[in-house]
């Protein structure tokens, strides 16, 4: 039985999306950053582990916000670096 | 300017013997500093090639002056090796982890990899001590390994068995080097260390670099004598013990006292280092003060960093105590004439300001009173000469001032000045005011401006600083003035507003219906701008009067509308509206307060609808002319009728004291008979708690009760004619709680909100029978301040008010430091234009500032629009 849990399912977890390339250009070009300009998120995150996202991939976070009902923000995969 | 570097990576690695002798100037053998006539002696510790610090003299290495010489290192090449007290904690593990033989770590390569991971591998961790099992074998030589100690501050032994005996036998620094040295290259990256930058045996000194005399400056007291840094002292004893070590080893002394000597050498050295090691004496100076060595250079508060790097002292300030003046503007702060007179501002003289700026010189640095014209200390010459302007040479200078001279003329009247008080918590904490030069020798402010200060008159100082150019004076009153800072960013509601006194005043003005005649009005209306009289209320006896209402509307913008209730209001079920008996439906039509009292709610710091609304409809600087009026209407209101609170306020008639003990009495009467069904076994539970904490909890609210029931027998007595009473109503200061602490019944003291417990065996004093659950035993206090406590009371009292003492005491220390490392992390971030929170390296924190791009200055607590006041605002109605 597989009993992993999916953390995407729980209810405190925002929902995370692999952006396609298309999607990061445009995103780039937007905020005119570079990608290391992007907030980072570890490989081994759960929510990222659960999307299967890997290494300089950019993630869609969507969020509830308390202020503006829907907020959405990016991150860029990183390599957790060792201790 | 030059353009902004990015920091690609920050190398840290330990300085070689081999780079300490190649950035040497110079090798130091000799002690001395100075000979008879005060000439270095070559190779001592003030050699000249090590820098200059006496004007005239030229350094020998770079030939610059005193002035342009950053100082050169020199070195002191030891007798024997020392370890550094920095570095015992690493000593220690790579002694422990690698082979007392061959120098490998203790791991064999696949132990290794199991710790440290692959190239690739991502989860990877630095080899540690745990990670070596004790007392095993090298795996790579088969050496059996030995159990290494470690004695603070720098003492390493190796533990041997001796005929069954555990032997303890000391590691010298030199042995310690050979075995760092043996260890390979490629076994010090799983330990962490990069052996390109540092290689272990660096941690052990061979050679001490001398730091340049510009670190270690020798100063020249009074008497002439020099005195030298402690630094200096510190070498100077590395360099006698060397010395002493060297000879005594060339003569071939015996191997103790050649340990002595070389123990005494390490305790030198690590002093110099570090002054406050553990388990080492600290070297102290003569008069039996401790040295400040290298280490306590940089530590701590007034460290290097936390001292010279992120603090800063700046000119052009003042500080001295303030005190408060009604009769200035919010936006103005009192300054004494001593300090205008010393604080200057730089004016460049023009063809269109020369001839104001040469009264200005002709005044001269002394002004005779607080309403004269502002004179000037100095003026400064094209070629930046400076001239004094004294009593004898005013009109000499005056007459030689042209177009390109500068003027540094006093402070005056309307100038733009911030004004400060610590700690700066929040922005408001710094702000723009104008100078009003006043007699006496404090600073003052409008006691309007203390809730964004958190100010008070008990003996706080502010400081005071002049900004200096035109584009900072431009800057300061635009964007820190106090009349762009009513609106706190914290709640997007107003900061500064009526505090005390003046919600007293204006809730005593407004509340109910008064008239005023003629005379009184014009008293209460002295300062505003008020061109015409309103329409008469009524006339009676040939007199004519005016309502308190339409006074009050007088400093009221016209077109302002609006509906709320004030803080009286008892949020009853249904609203009387206009005919609440206390009249705390406030309605404001076209700008005539129609209805309603004025208090906290309306105009209060932190509170203040109205002004919120001003602010709102008319901007921020009509709401600071209304603060204005306000504070000045609101003191004459009060002094109108006078306001004083006496031992007498709280007194009672009979009837209400023998209700007050009826009502205590049942109190008592009900908690034993709780206490009775307790131990009767008939207690019922309530969920999820004890019988215990269902009886304590019981009484708690028994006795919380009686105490509210004795304030309100006690309200009933006292009645709006009580200052006490409008103060409480008005939401000036204090509580209907404090009034029936006062007046009624003090109530139940707690300690972390239990009753008190805690003193004896099963009692909390002597005073009580074992067991007593009763009140009296457990810190109820049924007497009032007015009527004095027992005791017992009193010691119950003592206890409760120390917990609250001790509460505040550690919140605020705590908060400090929260508040300190949040600021730290957060101190550089910034709104760019594009909306993006960014870092000062265009990193975005943010995608859009808090999500919805709103500043919370702007915002209606909290809601982008405040829609329900618009609309009321235009239908003049409440909706």
């Amino acid at each position: 039985m597989d009993t992993k849990l999916n953390v995407l399912t729980h209810v405190m977890v925002p929902d995370h999306t692999i952006m396609s390339e298309e999607e990061v250009r445009t995103l780039l070009s937007h905020y005119n950053i570079t990608t290391e300009q992007l907030p980072n998120i570890f490989h081994d995150d759960p929510a990222v582990k659960a999307i299967d996202a890997k290494v300089d991939d950019v993630i869609r976070i969507v969020r509830i916000s308390h202020t503006a009902g829907r907020a959405e923000s990016y991150r860029l995969v990183i390599k957790r670096p060792k201790k | 300017m030059p353009s902004p570097k990015r920091i690609g990576k920050i190398e840290f690695g330990l300085l070689s013997p081999k780079e300490i002798r190649e950035m040497s100037v110079r090798k130091i053998i000799w002690a001395d500093t100075y000979d008879d006539d005060g000439f270095p002696y070559p190779q001592g510790l003030m050699d000249l090639n090590l820098g200059v610090i006496d004007p005239g003299l030229r350094c020998k290495t770079c030939d610059q002056k005193a002035s342009e010489c950053p100082g050169h290192f020199g070195h002191i090449e030891l007798a024997k090796p020392v370890i550094h007290v920095g570095y015992t904690r690493l000593i220690r593990k790579l002694l422990r982890v690698t082979c007392r033989s061959c120098g490998r770590l203790l791991l064999s390569l696949d132990e290794v990899a199991k710790v440290f991971g692959t190239e690739d591998d991502l989860t990877g961790d630095q080899v540690s001590e745990k990670d070596v099992k004790k007392e095993r074998t090298c795996p790579h030589c088969g050496e059996q390994q030995l159990k290494i100690n470690f004695e603070k501050p720098t003492m390493f032994s190796e533990v041997l068995l001796e005929e069954g005996r555990k032997v303890e036998h000391k590691l010298t620094p030199a042995d310690i080097r050979a075995r760092l040295e043996k260890i390979p290259n490629e076994d010090l990256i799983p330990l962490g260390m990069n052996p390109e930058v540092a290689r272990p045996e660096w941690t052990i000194l061979t050679v001490l670099p001398v730091p340049p005399v510009t670190m270690r400056p020798s100063i020249i007291l009074e008497n002439g004598q020099r005195s030298e840094d402690d630094l200096t002292h510190k070498l100077v004893d590395i360099i006698r013990i060397n010395q002493r070590f060297k000879e005594n080893q060339d003569a071939g002394a015996p191997q103790l006292i050649i340990e002595d000597l070389w123990e005494l050498l390490q305790y030198h050295v690590t002093t110099y280092l570090d002054n406050e090691v553990a388990g080492c004496p600290p070297a102290r100076h003569r008069s039996g003060r401790p040295l400040k060595t290298l280490s306590q250079r940089l530590k701590g508060k007034d460290g290097r960093f936390r001292g010279s790097l992120s603090g800063k002292r700046v000119n052009f300030s003042s500080r001295t105590v303030i005190s408060p003046d009604p009769n200035l503007s919010v936006t103005e702060v009192g300054v004494p004439r001593a300090v205008a007179n010393e604080m200057t501002i730089p004016v460049r003289v023009t063809s269109y300001n020369i001839e104001q700026l040469k009264q200005i010189a002709r005044n001269g640095p002394s002004r005779p009173t607080v309403n004269g014209p502002c004179g000037a200390n100095y003026v400064i010459r094209p070629d930046n000469r400076r001239l004094r302007l004294a009593e004898g040479n005013l009109d000499t200078v005056a007459e030689m001032i042209e177009p390109g001279w500068t003027v540094e003329r006093q402070l005056r009247d309307g100038d733009v000045v911030l004004f400060n008080r610590q700690p700066s918590l929040h922005r408001m904490s710094i702000m723009a005011h104008r100078v009003k030069v006043t007699e006496g020798k404090t600073f003052r402010l409008n006691p309007a401006v203390c809730p964004p200060y958190n100010a008070d008159f008990d003996g706080d100082e502010m400081n005071l600083h002049i900004p200096q150019t035109e584009e900072a004076r431009a800057e300061a009153y635009i964007l820190i003035s106090v009349e762009e800072n009513i609106l706190s960013p914290r709640f997007g509601g107003p900061i500064i507003g009526g505090i005390h006194d003046h919600v007293s005043g204006i809730f005593m003005l407004t509340h109910g219906m008064r008239h005023f005649t003629k005379e009184e009005v014009l008293y209460l209306l002295r300062f505003t701008n008020i061109e015409h009289m309103p329409p008469t209320a009524k006339e009676e006896n040939e007199t004519e009067y005016w309502t308190n209402k339409q006074v009050f509307s007088q400093i009221l913008p016209t077109e302002l509308n609006m509906v709320f209730r004030a803080s009286s209001c008892q949020n009853c079920e249904t609203c009387k509206k206009e005919l609440c008996e206390r009249d705390a439906y406030v309605r404001i039509f076209d700008g005539k307060l129609e209805s309603g009292t004025i208090d906290k709610k309306a105009i209060g710091a932190f509170d203040g609808q109205i002004v919120n609304r001003i602010i709102r409809q008319y901007g921020m600087r009509r709401a600071a002319e209304f603060i204005d009026d306000l504070t000045k209407l609101s003191i004459r209101a009060i002094m109108l009728d006078g306001f004083s609170f006496g031992i007498d306020d709280e007194d009672l008639s009979k009837t209400e004291h023998g209700q007050i003990e009826e009502v205590l009495r049942n109190a008592a009467l009900d908690v034993e008979r709780r206490i009775k069904i307790y131990e009767e076994g008939q207690l019922e539970p309530m969920p999820g708690r004890t019988v215990e904490e269902t009886l304590e909890m019981q009484i708690m609210q028994v006795l919380g009760k009686a105490r509210d029931l004795t304030g309100q027998i006690a309200g009933r007595h006292l009645g709006l004619t009580n200052s006490a009473v409008v103060m409480a109503v008005s939401g000036a200061r204090g509580s209907m709680l404090n009034l029936t602490q006062m007046a009624g019944c003090i109530g139940q003291q707690s300690v972390r909100g239990e009753r008190i417990v805690r003193g004896y065996d099963d009692r909390t004093l002597p005073h009580f029978r074992k067991g007593d659950r009763g009140s009296d035993a457990h810190g109820f206090i049924k007497h009032s301040y007015k009527g004095g406590l027992n005791p017992t009371e009193f010691f119950f009292h003592a206890i409760g008010g120390r917990e609250g003492l001790v509460d505040t005491a550690v919140r605020t220390s705590q908060s400090g430091y929260l508040q300190r490392r949040m600021i730290n992390a957060l101190q550089d971030l910034k709104v760019a234009y594009d909306g993006t929170v960014r870092t000062t390296g265009g990193r975005i924190i943010q995608f859009q500032y808090g999500e919805d791009g709103t500043d919370p200055t702007k915002s209606a607590f909290g809601d982008p629009v405040d829609v329900k006041g618009i609309v009321e605002s235009i239908v003049k109605e409440e909706v």
